[in-house]
């Protein structure tokens, strides 16, 4: 397991997005507590934990909208604590609100955010076909924001955030509450975004977005706690995974529970994910213990959420001890 | 700067415009409103239900009586002849005078002494009291003025005062002290005061509760752009309120406007830099618009109290007075009833329109002060 301040240290000419021991306080509540790490040109990087970790408020720093209360970090070049108007030319930002004007129509959302942003008149509308193209909301020009669905919203807002042609965007849960297959699309536009050379910095919840990204971080109770492509995740898991299928997923799991060599064990589906030293051991061990039980047990190559939820079993157990 | 206020502002305009309740607040609120004061706020006593207790059923007490209600201020309501049914009537509110005239009233007069006759009022209402008493000395004071006259002419021609002094008042600028002239006007100060302060503050408070602030912030746009794109439609408005209030009162009410309307909107551009000084620092304490209603109501109601509009600043003990001159709504009050009525220039209201410039440059400029454009 790659610990998170091993892999970097800011500093490197390509990073977009580098930040060094970057800490927030909110009185006594530490919301982001000394993260490092460096996103490059077009990556996309995916910055992962449960609600509460600190996700937004690094993303609203980063923005120039929240001044941190230690340490430092760049965008674009650009210092966040002291250049923060020069940077708001530089990024896009996509909140999980989706903010736009619910009064206005598609076409006068677009107009607005053209004109804070200046762009020139030759181009207007050339980027506004641009947006409600990437959309697909040509039927929908004319309609208010507060008529269109979900993933519509999404997508306009999206469009707004990146009308400007940024270099860098940062979106904070900006698939909450779509459905699947919005979600899905809405994937594609963050990789045309990142094949044009577009950095993004994405949060999520959602693991099979974070299987999307270039490189993940993982942040937990305000601290980075792993940063890795999710390949070298994956390979860096410390252990192996054991997965049941039975009919009471539920009791069973307190029974397997205190089995020994099993870390750290969740709900999965309809069955159980443990995560274990030793995969053969464990399945021999519980074949013993539980005869009278059918279960089909079967060692498998960790996903994402196995590392999170081992992730955060571990934490939890560091913080109560 | 240019072409990011007219982004702001072609919002502003699209999101006040397409919201049906916010078309009501701003141009149908301010004719209710005039026709309101016009027509129910109105301080002249006129009609005061009267008993007539009349125990002397004279000629001489029939005529008091028929002079009182001929006045056109009283009205009988009721003829009582004695105390108990006389109370109960005032107890009730059924009448609020009671004009009491003894036995022997007529004998004494004809027999040229003095006689006395009762008036009993009301005072629950202490106002329309002392008015209601006012007019009754008039009205008795002309009846002895001409049984003065009647008893000289029949004496030979000769007058018991040969000459007295004689009271020709005469009210300048509302000649039939008409109330409604005072109050149609002065809808201005409070109408232009709290839609402009309500509106304005409600209008950024909406962005930070749905959350759109967020995504303008991390947009270049100035604090400055920002806040004049939000204070500009307010200000219009302000203007269309004043507009639109004095078509009213001028051709719906025919209160005269005597004095100048180019000043009558200065005045209004100097006021309204207070009442949206007063709504943009209200919407930096403010996270809901919940809470951006309640914090205007808790201004709102001293200002108006403490203005002039309802009672006079001059009877409120001086303490309170010191209070009404940080009040901007005061010194717009005078300013609107001086040009309405009076009909008086700059040269009269500089004083009012100096305090008015520096309450309303404080203000905007805390406001601005303390508006960031940063979250937390």
């Amino acid at each position: 397991m790659n610990g998170a301040n091993a892999t970097t240290t800011g500093e490197s000419p390509e990073a977009q997005v580098s930040l060094h021991e970057l800490t927030r306080r909110f009185g006594d509540f530490t919301a982001v507590d000394r993260v490092t790490l460096d996103v490059a040109r077009g990556e996309i990087f995916g910055f992962l934990g449960p609600n509460g970790a600190g996700k937004s408020t690094t993303i609203r720093m980063l923005c120039g909208i929240l001044p941190p209360s230690s340490g430092s970090g760049t965008v674009a070049g650009y210092d966040i604590a002291t250049q923060s108007e020069q940077i708001k030319n530089q990024i896009g930002y996509m909140s999980q609100k989706f903010s736009l004007y619910e009064e206005l129509t598609v076409e006068e959302n677009i107009d607005f955010y053209s004109g804070i942003y200046r762009i020139p008149a030759g181009k207007k509308a050339e980027r506004k076909e641009w947006v409600i193209e990437m959309a697909g909301l040509a039927e929908q020009r004319g309609t208010r924001a507060q008529a269109l669905s979900g993933g519509w919203k999404q997508r306009l807002a999206l469009g707004c955030a990146v009308l400007h042609e940024p270099p860098i965007v940062f979106l904070d849960e900006p698939t909450s509450g779509v459905d699947p297959i919005s979600r899905r699309s809405f994937w594609e536009l963050i990789y045309r975004l990142s094949g044009e050379g577009v950095t993004i910095f994405v949060t999520t919840h959602y693991m099979e977005e974070a299987e999307c990204c270039d490189r993940l971080g993982f942040i937990f109770g305000g601290e980075l706690i792993a940063l890795g492509t999710p390949a070298e995740l994956k390979a860096g898991f410390p252990g192996q995974i054991v997965e049941i299928g039975c009919e009471r997923p539920f009791e069973l799991l307190q029974r397997v529970e205190s089995l020994p060599g099993v870390k750290s064990s969740a709900l999965f589906g309809a069955g159980l994910h443990l995560a274990v030293e030793n995969a053969e051991q464990t399945i021999a061990a519980i074949g013993r213990e539980l005869p009278d039980l059918d279960l089909r047990m079967e060692r498998i190559t960790p996903s994402l959420e196995d590392l999170f939820v081992s992730f955060m079993q571990a934490q939890g157990r560091a913080a109560s001890s | 700067m240019i072409e990011r206020l007219k982004a702001m502002l072609v919002k502003e305009f699209i999101q006040v415009l397409r919201d049906p309740r916010m078309r009501f607040v701003m141009f149908v609120i301010p004719v209710v409103q005039t026709l309101i004061f016009g027509y129910a706020v109105n301080t002249d006593v006129r009609e005061v239900a009267t008993a007539v207790y009349d125990l002397d059923n004279s000629s001489q007490s029939r005529e008091i009586a028929d002079l009182f209600v001929k006045s056109g201020y009283f009205r009988l309501e009721a003829r009582v002849y004695d105390d108990k049914k006389a109370q109960e009537l005032i107890d009730r509110g059924e009448v609020k005078a009671v004009l009491r005239m003894n036995r022997g009233l007529s004998e004494r007069l004809v027999g040229g002494r003095g006689a006395q006759l009762q008036m009993i009022l009301d005072g629950t209402d202490s106002n329309t009291a002392g008015i209601a008493l006012n007019y009754a000395s008039r009205i008795v004071g002309g009846y002895n003025a001409r049984l003065q006259e009647e008893w000289g002419a029949r004496h030979g021609g000769v007058r018991t005062f040969p000459g007295g002094v004689e009271l020709v008042s005469r009210a300048w600028f509302n000649e039939n002290l008409e109330s409604r002239n005072y109050y149609v006007p002065a809808v201005i100060t409070n109408i232009v005061f709290i839609i402009t302060m309500l509106l304005s503050s409600m209008a950024v408070v909406r962005e930070k509760e749905i959350g759109t602030i967020e995504q303008v912030i991390v947009t270049p746009i100035g604090k400055g752009e920002f806040i004049l794109g939000k204070s500009i439609p307010f200000i219009l408005i302000g203007f269309i309120n004043v507009t639109i209030i004095s078509l009213v009162a001028v051709f719906w009410f025919e209160v005269p406007l005597r004095g100048s309307i180019p000043l009558l909107y200065l005045a209004t551009a100097l006021f309204l830099m207070s009442s949206l000084g007063i709504g943009l620092l209200i919407s930096t304490i403010s996270r809901t618009q919940q809470q951006a209603m309640m914090s205007a109501f808790f201004v709102l109601f001293p200002a108006i109290l403490l203005s002039g509009f309802a009672f006079p600043i001059e009877s409120m003990p001086q303490i309170v007075q010191w209070f009404t001159l940080v009040n901007p709504m005061r010194f717009f009050l005078v300013i609107i009833r001086a040009i309405f009525q009076k009909g008086v220039g700059v040269d009269i209201l500089w004083p009012q329109m100096a305090a008015l410039l520096l309450i309303g440059v404080t203000i905007l400029s805390t406001a601005v002060l303390r508006f960031k454009k940063t979250l937390g």
